[in-house]
């Protein structure tokens, strides 16, 4: 993946310098390692600090809307299918961006390295050829990259951006025989009481932060129902019930757009798998309605839409 | 029935022009059901939103029942059939994080079909009874003065 940093840089000079957009949205390397953070530039001169790697997990299409200029952006598979997304929902136009395309092998899961490290500080973590390699003080161990990816990655079915633009590289070969719904089906064959203990236990560690909303593309709401006071519809507090209220409504509210970046479970501090969640809608509108997020800018959302035949045994 | 014995307590949100109907029909017919249903009523089952039945529940409900009109009736052409696939969506996630099965109930009546509402609304009461009081999703709130 660090090939196509020269090339990221090379594009966003181009399209700034030609006037072709004003402002290129991007990742610079972060201050602590495996923690790059976006940039924002409007100057072909900044071009330099644009930087790329198996760090770039954030989702850059959060930075789109509410914008009036046009932008260049960055985008691997999933987060082009948030753009699909964001033009689909008449959040941006598709003449508004340049999407430079960067095919996808996965982004770090640096809780999962910070493990394998035995929770030691490190100092960098490098990308080779043959695998990952973490360095600290004393010590140097190497890994795998598959065995360091982060959940979302390693299941991931549209590695390639489905619209762009320029494309960095060749595309990469779409995994195969992937199961994507394991662990879904795993909390399915339990019975109503674990299942209830088993989300419970989840949340548990919430503290209410809404890193999972902040960092999600499709949280762009001018007022959250988490804000929401008249009337209230949750609670602020940390009570058990709140919390799965916000987690529940969370989901339901990306059910059908949820393209499963795994923003949301990158940004949380205390580490809650939030995709369990928006991953059980996901799996039912595959079911229900054979829809898979953003990847046509010519079909209308699953929601927004419906068929007279459209599965009602539930209802009597 | 012994006057200290639980009762159910459901939210039955009736859409305006089928469901609601359906129980002023079954009213005026002297149908019997049992009386542990609440309506709530909705100007279309389109007009549901989660938030209104994790509401009910949040506060104590032991049941939801939301019932409108019959696909290809709708006032509205089509906000039921929009409904349905949100009905679809949230009961299976609700269900996936634990409350019972049959606390939550859907159904589709018209204006007509008094006998349907009454047999539906005894089925439901039936369902969450068997259930027992609801233990998830109640959230305690403090009492004020």
């Amino acid at each position: 993946m660090l090939k196509y940093a020269d090339k990221i840089r090379q594009e966003a000079r181009d399209l700034l310098q030609s006037g072709e957009v004003d402002v290129f949205v991007g990742f610079r390397k972060g201050t602590i390692p495996m923690m790059n953070e976006p940039i924002l530039i409007r100057d072909a001169r900044d071009a330099e600090k644009l930087h790329w790697d198996s760090n770039c997990g954030i989702n850059l299409a959060n930075y789109l809307t509410k914008r009036k200029e046009r932008m260049g952006v960055v985008a691997v598979g999933c987060h082009s299918r948030n753009i699909v997304t964001h033009i689909v929902e008449n959040q941006i136009s598709r003449d508004q961006v340049v999407v430079v395309g960067v095919p996808c092998e996965g982004m770090l899961d640096r809780r999962r390295i910070h493990e394998l490290a035995g929770r030691r500080e490190i100092l960098e973590v490098l990308e080779e050829e043959s695998g990952i390699v973490i360095r600290s003080h004393d010590f140097e161990q190497r890994h795998n990259k598959q065995d360091v990816l982060q959940e979302n990655c390693a299941i991931c079915i549209h590695r390639n951006p489905v619209i762009w633009d320029r494309l960095v590289g060749e595309a990469v070969k779409e995994q195969d025989g992937i199961d994507r719904y394991e662990d879904i089906r795993a909390v399915e064959a339990m019975a109503p009481d674990a299942r209830w203990s088993f989300f419970q236990q989840l949340i548990e560690p919430c503290i209410r932060c809404y890193a999972c909303r902040n960092a999600c593309p499709l949280c762009y709401c001018p007022t959250c129902f988490v804000d929401e006071s008249r009337p209230q519809w949750v609670g602020k507090s940390i009570d058990p019930v709140d919390t799965l209220t916000f987690h529940f409504l969370r989901a339901y509210h990306c059910a059908g757009r949820c393209t499963d970046c795994g923003a949301c479970e990158r940004a949380c501090p205390v580490g809650i798998k939030v995709r369990r969640f928006t991953k059980k809608l996901e799996k039912d509108i595959l079911e229900l309605y054979g829809w898979e997020a953003g990847l046509s800018l010519d079909e209308r959302p699953p929601l927004d839409r419906y068929r007279p035949d459209d599965p009602e045994e539930f209802i009597k | 029935m012994s006057e200290n014995e639980w009762q159910p307590k459901i939210v039955a949100f009736l859409c305006n022009w089928c469901s609601y109907g359906g129980a002023d029909l079954a009213g005026i017919g002297r149908l019997q059901y049992p009386p542990y249903i609440r309506v709530i009523r909705v100007p279309c089952s389109g007009r549901m939103s989660p938030k209104f039945i994790l509401g009910a529940f949040r506060r104590g409900a032991d049941g939801v029942w939301v019932s409108g009109c019959h696909p290809g009736d709708c006032h509205y052409i089509e906000g039921n059939f929009y409904a349905r696939r949100k009905f679809a969506l949230l009961k299976n996630l609700l269900e996936h994080m634990g409350i019972e099965p049959g606390r939550l109930h859907f159904s589709w009546i018209s204006s007509a079909e008094s006998t349907k509402f009454a047999r539906v609304a005894t089925e439901v009461c039936e369902a969450v009874r068997a259930l027992g009081p609801a233990k998830k999703f109640i959230k305690d709130l403090p009492e004020v003065a």
